[in-house]
């Protein structure tokens, strides 16, 4: 009991000096009527408006039969009450470190013996709350409308989902927000950095809203609390990684440094190194060492993808009609013929193996890792269906082995290295790194994607290629003659 | 205590400090004197570890600031350049704010706040809102935050640079009555007269390095020689001449009714002097210091840097 009792003190303890900046920060935003005035607007005059809107709507749709129409709009209407308020944490987020850095008045502050995170986690708090209250009034305002007008409300699960939603939205713009705050030289940069979180922020709300009115089950946007739940754990770690109270002070200039940006990049992709051995030994190797953690990962969602792909032929039936061995050696036979035998089918393949891991950096990269996952769990999975599909047409394993594995066996890791790459990549960003900008670890972070890209996928994709074009379908036909 | 070993920092290709060594003892005040841009506010910002060293390391109470940042603030007290006071806020909540934040409690900090409002005489003003504050008054708030948790180091950046004398006077008070309670204290300052008056040893830094670091007589004796004292007599015996020979002591220049000594330890050997012109039958009236100022040996000592820079 004395334990657990010391315990609660020291965590008390350890959250006190960030729940003194965030109430101090409420407290500041309160008396600020540019603050204070849309959030009551928000709060008191858009759902009495959104109200009126739905009991206009249900009016016109009942004419025509179509109630279903409002049922949807109903909880929509809900979401988009409470989205209006917490647009107003951007704004706040926005400005909550360099705002302060610009009026001088973050020094005391990074003086004080307050931790980083104490700091960062409070200014976060405070800057989510307001909006946050705002928003959960504007909602209770707009349900009660509801009740008064005698509309039915939505089941009691979809308002919490919608609450829930709310929350983690709002999580979700704070810590991108903060993130850049914390980042940026000026307010107004801080404010034009924006877009990138209004611009996801309102494909978000549409993907929302789709789901919403068209979608088969709202309690679909589960997974999308979940997905905005991992991406804010993501950004605050990020944002507390790369927070550093030297660069909040630095008197950089916002320009746009090619030449810094290419110096960056070229250092961290080239190293120290003379030839292309070197680079190999002191680089690419090393690199591969360091991403163990990104292989496993990759492995075990590769392995999910097979799994994934196997039982989905219970799912989907397997469309194509085998009849016997012969028949399939005879289009694999045609398909040789017609184009395999070709130069153009290997620069086909590498392409089209490009494109896959192009797409795997380029989703990673947007989405901290977490979508770099899919072109290697797709591609695992259509070889599981694939295998699973033709065995349980009788066509014998061995086969289907010949198919893949003499390229397989080059493209596959392969694919597995280039999904690792980008999860490494998005470990170096995630990384604390004090002295270093978050762009320089960005640029670093992709310099190291292209080493291993470029070291080690890139030659394996085109052995395999010319194995896949060349070797692999004559091997099949003479194995299985 | 304060102790800087080789410490550096660059910022990318620029050297803005550049491998110094000092230290400062309890109950002492070093001065940190230098132009726009030598490097004072950023060897601050080291010390309170906000900016981590290149090379080098300080320690503040025997606290790393590259090892125990934490414990090296809560020795700290940090009167900033900026002062950026929260405008909306009066003195009294924006000092709990920041008593809250060093840990005091309510008990504590409630009569320290009064004490040094009252000191600083802001306590008249205390629920004012602090965007109402003079740039003076500001300046004395921000003192009054880096003395709240009664730190034994504190780091002061131009703490009178916009007073007026009053003010000035009462902060350097202050800063008397500090060093006397024992606190070690670095101040940035280009006030060669509150230089003076406050430091015990004074660093002229420039470039990021330090070019002298010694008390204000030993600056000004190594840039501008020895002390000169100054003896005026109505009346010398005729035809008197100087020819004692007192050891440490040099005539350097003589007319009708003064008479220049160059003295190397003057309280010893002034009254020696005195002893001597009056058995000599001098009838003197007067014998003081000549001014040899602070500014002269602090320019003399940026010209030589230039000069070997050049």
């Amino acid at each position: 009991m004395a334990a657990l009792h010391n315990s609660f003190n020291h965590v008390k303890a350890e959250i006190w000096p960030a729940w003194l900046i965030t109430r101090r920060e409420v407290k500041d935003q309160f008396r600020d009527w540019r603050v204070v005035f849309p959030i009551v607007f928000l709060t008191a005059f858009f759902p009495y408006l959104m109200n009126y809107a739905v009991r206009q709507m249900l009016n016109f749709v009942e004419q025509y039969g179509a109630v279903i129409v409002a049922e949807r709009l109903i909880p929509l209407l809900l979401m988009i009450v409470g989205f209006f308020p917490i647009s107003i944490s951007l704004v706040i987020s926005l400005d909550t470190f360099v705002g302060e850095k610009e009026r001088g008045s973050i020094e005391p502050l990074l003086d004080s013996p307050l931790k980083d995170w104490q700091l960062y986690f409070g200014k976060m708090l405070a800057s989510t709350v307001p909006p946050l209250v705002g928003s959960f009034l504007g909602m209770s305002v707009y349900l009660i409308g509801l009740i008064l007008q005698k509309i039915p409300l939505p089941e009691t699960s979809t308002i919490v989902m919608v609450f829930v939603l709310t929350i983690v939205q709002a999580i979700m713009m704070v810590s991108g927000a903060v993130v850049v705050s914390a980042q940026a030289t000026s307010v107004r940069a801080a404010n034009l950095l924006a877009s990138f979180i209004i611009i996801p922020s309102a494909f978000l709300i549409q993907i929302e809203a789709f789901i919403m009115f068209w979608g088969k089950n709202v309690n679909d946007l589960w997974w999308m609390v979940v997905a905005l739940l991992v991406l804010s754990y993501m950004l605050i770690r990020v944002g507390i990684s790369h927070f550093a109270r030297e660069k909040l002070l630095g008197r950089e200039i916002d320009i746009l440094n090619l030449k810094w940006i290419w110096q960056t990049f070229w250092r961290s992709f080239k190293g120290n190194t003379a030839g292309l051995f070197s680079w190999y030994r002191q680089e690419v190797f090393p690199a591969l060492k360091k991403m163990r953690y990104g292989i496993v990962i990759a492995l075990i969602f590769s392995a999910a993808g097979l799994a994934i792909g196997w039982r989905m032929v219970s799912v989907f039936s397997f469309p194509v009609e085998v009849s016997s061995l012969d028949e399939l050696n005879e289009n694999l036979r045609s398909i040789v013929e017609l184009t395999y035998l070709s130069k153009a089918s290997v620069a086909l393949i590498i392409l089209q193996n490009i494109r896959a891991i192009l797409i795997a950096g380029f989703l990673g990269s947007i989405s901290f890792g977490v979508a770099g996952i899919a072109p290697a769990l797709v591609t695992f999975a259509a070889v599981g269906y694939l295998f699973n599909g033709l065995i349980s047409s009788g066509i014998p394993a061995g086969y289907l082995l010949a198919l893949i594995l003499p390229h397989g066996i080059l493209e596959l890791p392969a694919l597995l290295l280039a999904t690792a790459a980008t999860l490494h990549a998005v470990a170096v960003l995630l990384a604390p790194s004090k002295q270093k900008g978050i762009g320089e670890v960005w640029i670093e972070s992709i310099a190291v994607w292209f080493k291993i890209t470029l070291g080690i996928c890139m030659p394996l994709f085109v052995l395999a290629a010319f194995i896949e074009a060349f070797i692999t379908p004559q091997l099949v036909l003479w194995l299985y003659q | 205590m304060i102790e800087a070993r080789q410490l550096t920092k660059h910022f990318d290709d620029f050297v803005a400090v550049d491998q110094i060594d000092f230290r400062v003892n309890p109950g002492e005040v070093l001065v940190l004197l230098g132009p726009n841009g030598a490097g004072k506010t950023t060897t601050v910002r080291m010390l309170t570890s906000i900016i981590r060293p290149t090379f080098g390391d300080a320690t503040i109470q025997g606290y790393s600031v590259i090892n125990d940042p934490d414990q090296v603030r809560r020795n700290v007290g940090v009167l900033t350049e900026h002062h950026g006071l929260y405008q909306r806020m009066n003195a009294i909540n924006y000092l709990a704010f920041f008593a809250q934040l060093y840990g005091l409690d309510h008990k504590t900090y409630q009569p320290r706040i009064e004490q040094l409002l009252s000191q600083f005489g802001l306590y008249q003003i205390r629920s004012k809102r602090l965007g109402e504050y003079s740039k003076g008054m500001r300046q004395k708030l921000a003192l009054a935050r880096a003395l709240l948790h009664h730190p034994p180091v504190l780091l002061l950046d131009e703490p009178t640079s916009a007073m007026d004398p009053a003010s000035a006077r009462m902060v350097r008070d202050a800063i008397l009555q500090l060093r006397s309670e024992d606190r070690a204290i670095v101040l940035c300052t280009h006030n060669l007269n509150e230089a003076e008056e406050l430091a015990d040893r004074i660093a002229i830094i420039h470039n990021g390095k330090i070019l002298h670091n010694a008390t204000p007589a030993e600056l000004k004796t190594q840039m501008v020689g020895q002390t000169q004292y100054l003896v005026r007599y109505t009346h010398a015996p005729y035809q008197w001449a100087y020819t004692a020979q007192l050891p440490g002591i040099r005539l350097t220049s003589q007319d009708d009714h003064t008479l220049t000594f160059s003295i190397e330890d003057p309280p010893q050997q002034t009254p020696l002097l005195l002893s001597e012109l009056i058995g000599q039958g001098v009838s003197v009236i007067e014998c003081k210091e000549v001014n040899r100022s602070l500014e002269q040996a602090y320019l003399q000592v940026v010209s030589m840097n230039t000069e070997k820079e050049s």
